[in-house]
């Protein structure tokens, strides 16, 4: 299968190694990826922040660059959420990874080896914008090596929210803070997700502190090979 | 009013106030999720919902003019208010007519958001709050920080001291729940019994039948709508739901998601005046039809869901922020998530321009609304709005964005964006970011971009 790789801006340009990941892992499974140069960025954090009309607008370019593609792929559930609701020639041919994989591709054991004690943020728009439900856990149960341990309240949003981890600094520290304890109670050493944003987010944080545990995108897991 | 930003960094300060929150929401959580997990047609009552508060809403003036004329017939008496001091002044108008200098309330929000009871102070009036939790704010000159429980984040050892400086001066009420609450019982048993004038909200007024609805628990409210000679209902106007069938779903959505019971303890209905010998109930019944920017919020199409709200409080029961901060944050009678989106709109964005920002989006309000309001949607539309119609378009973070969106709308300004991003990699990169840098690193810049790879590796297929 041919499958057109939404890398994201901010995966772009901050978090290579998962749009990396992500062909690692199509390649691996016998599929061919192409990346759409034209593309830049899907207008969500305009829209989200109040600049409805330059993110429209954005939302109507990424759309026009994507069009020509049958299968479209990305390792963002909240980019993916924003290109399904505002660019409709193309909402029914984008899909998060973990939706790829497990639904189009029927894929659950994509070949990784991860020999790690391992938490899953599941993050918000996953959840609750694409409900991708339990597809992150499935893929992740099936590598090998990798112990699984669950997260505490793990419905509960990370603080983030974009824009809102800065405008509102105080409330998003304090939901951080609570994530964060929940997090190294579980004495995981890597925290994954489907969205790169969150894991800035907890990353920072995790890293600020000390604490020895790695953010490290679910994309990332699935291509290691040991 | 402070705004959101600095309201909140105060009470995140409260560590009482947040394990009381935190305590009290995650139980609530659970309780909620068995209820609604109890009824196969859940989600088909959260559409009925839906579709019978967006009909009322598209007919409101009919539906309105039908419960004035249904009221009118039972022999109650409807009156206009276009704003809060329309309302306090027909209520002072009822009590002074009355000759009472009391008035006895059932827990009312529509009351709280247009300061009814200063109001009536100022006229000489007192309104005696008969709902626990409102008691306890009133004794306690407080503000209320949740929609169904107004004093959530007040906990026994504070309120016992409340109750032992007023209504029980000089007595120790000791630490069981049961007998502090029994000083509140006896304060307002004699309260029911003698004020002749009671004030209520309403849940839902059925247009149909001119029937008014109010749910509650503690049987204060019972009390306030079958003792007094006089009842004056104040209903926001979204309350008129058009049909007497449609109460079937609503009494069974509100009490499920607000307090996760099947049924609410009481559920008082009347029609007009019940004319009987010897008199039951209350034998003069006014009802106060309130806009109060009802209509205002009403002409916009998509934040016009706000209204459909039926003040359940499950959206701040899940609500992330609203645990951690608290109702006072808001600095409205109407907290948490559809606080953000309803206090904007009545008082007009200029008045609380930054509450639609109060919000992370994770879209857990949504999810748990039984009326299906899509407040994450209606946070981003206000976002726009405010942006648009109260924002310089100067600003520093208007420009900023402006010049964000025209670098991405070509290969070219991205690409070069990139390139300046790597500056990221040098001493530029150890600057604190405001906001962001006072717990959190910054992520490392890599050495390349994504796109950059990809043309080393020579594009698709190996």
């Amino acid at each position: 299968m041919r499958v057109a790789l939404f890398i994201t801006c901010f995966n772009d340009t901050l978090f290579p190694d998962t749009g990396r990941a992500v062909v690692t892992v199509l390649e691996r499974l016998g599929h061919q990826v192409e990346f759409p140069e034209e593309q830049t960025c899907c207008g969500q954090m305009h829209f989200n922040s109040g600049y409805a009309d330059d993110g429209l607008a954005l939302a109507r370019r990424f759309e026009r660059v994507f069009e020509p593609y049958e299968a479209i792929v990305s390792p963002s559930a909240s980019c993916v959420g924003m290109v399904r609701d505002h660019c409709p020639a193309i909402a029914d041919r984008v899909f998060e990874l973990t939706e790829l994989l497990v639904d189009r591709l029927g894929v659950v054991d994509v070949g990784a080896t991860f020999p790690h004690r391992v938490t899953l943020h599941p993050t918000c728009h996953s959840l609750r914008v694409l409900r991708i439900g339990d597809r992150p856990r499935r893929l992740l149960e099936a590598v090998q090596g990798l112990e699984l341990v669950d997260l505490e309240e793990p419905q509960e949003c990370c603080g983030f929210g974009g824009t809102f981890a800065v405008k509102n600094a105080d409330t998003s520290m304090a939901m951080l803070s609570d994530k964060l304890r929940r997090i190294l109670d579980t004495r995981a050493e890597v925290c994954t997700a489907a969205d790169n944003s969150c894991l800035m987010h907890i990353g920072g944080a995790l890293r600020r502190q000390r604490t020895g545990v790695r953010a490290m995108h679910l994309a990332e897991i699935l291509a290691a090979t040991g | 009013m402070k705004g959101f930003p600095a309201a909140a960094r105060e009470t995140l300060q409260d560590s009482q106030l947040r394990r009381n929150l935190g305590k009290a929401t995650q139980t609530i959580r659970a309780k909620r999720l068995r209820a609604i997990g109890e009824l196969p047609d859940w989600e088909q009552l959260r559409d009925s919902g839906e579709a019978i508060k967006a009909r009322a809403m598209a007919t409101l003036p009919e539906q309105l003019e039908r419960l004035e004329a249904a009221v009118t017939k039972a022999g109650g008496t409807v009156h206009w208010a276009r704003d809060g001091a329309e309302a306090i002044a027909i209520v002072a108008g009822i009590a002074e007519a009355k000759g009472s200098r009391e008035v006895i309330k059932v827990k009312s929000l529509a009351t709280d958001e247009i300061e009814l009871n200063e109001g009536l102070h100022a006229r000489g009036i007192e309104a005696i709050e008969t709902d626990l939790a409102e008691l306890i704010i009133q004794l306690g000159d407080d503000k209320t920080s949740h929609i169904l429980v107004p004093a959530i984040h007040k906990n026994r050892a504070e309120i016992k001291a409340l109750f032992e400086r007023t209504i029980a001066a000089g007595q120790d009420l000791g630490w069981e729940a049961t007998a502090i609450a029994e000083a509140a019982r006896k304060h307002l048993r004699e309260k029911f019994l003698t004020v002749p004038v009671a004030v209520s909200g309403a849940n839902f007024g059925i247009a149909e039948t001119g029937t008014i609805c109010v749910v509650e628990s503690e049987g204060n409210g019972r009390m306030c709508t079958t003792l007094p000679e006089t009842l004056i209902t104040v209903m926001g106007i979204e309350k008129v739901l058009p049909e007497w069938r449609d109460l079937e779903v609503f009494l069974q959505l509100l009490p499920r998601s607000s307090t996760a019971e099947r049924m609410n303890p009481y559920t008082s209905l009347w029609t007009g005046v019940k004319r009987s010998h010897p008199p039951d109930g209350p034998q003069e019944f006014h009802l106060v039809l309130l806009d109060n920017g009802r209509t205002r919020v009403l002409a916009d199409e998509v934040g016009r869901q706000a209204l459909h709200c039926i003040r359940c409080s499950a959206c701040l029961n899940v609500c992330p922020v609203y645990e951690r901060v608290g109702g006072q944050a808001y600095e409205s009678v109407y907290p948490g998530p559809i606080g953000a989106i309803l206090t904007p709109q009545l008082r007009g964005l200029d008045q609380a321009p930054t509450l639609p920002w109060a919000s992370s989006l994770c879209g857990a309000c949504y999810e748990a609304c039984p009326v299906k309001i899509d407040i994450p949607s209606v946070l981003v539309h206000l976002r726009a709005r405010v942006v648009r119609e109260e924002k310089s378009k100067l600003a520093p973070e208007a420009l900023a964005m402006r010049a964000a969106a025209k670098t991405f709308s070509t290969r070219g300004g991205y690409e070069r964006a990139q390139g300046l991003s790597k500056l990221g990699r040098g001493p530029l990169g150890k600057l604190p970011v405001p906001g962001w840098s006072t717990m959190r690193e910054l992520p490392v810049v890599p050495e390349s971009t994504f796109r950059e790879w990809w043309r080393t590796r020579g594009g698709a297929g190996s």
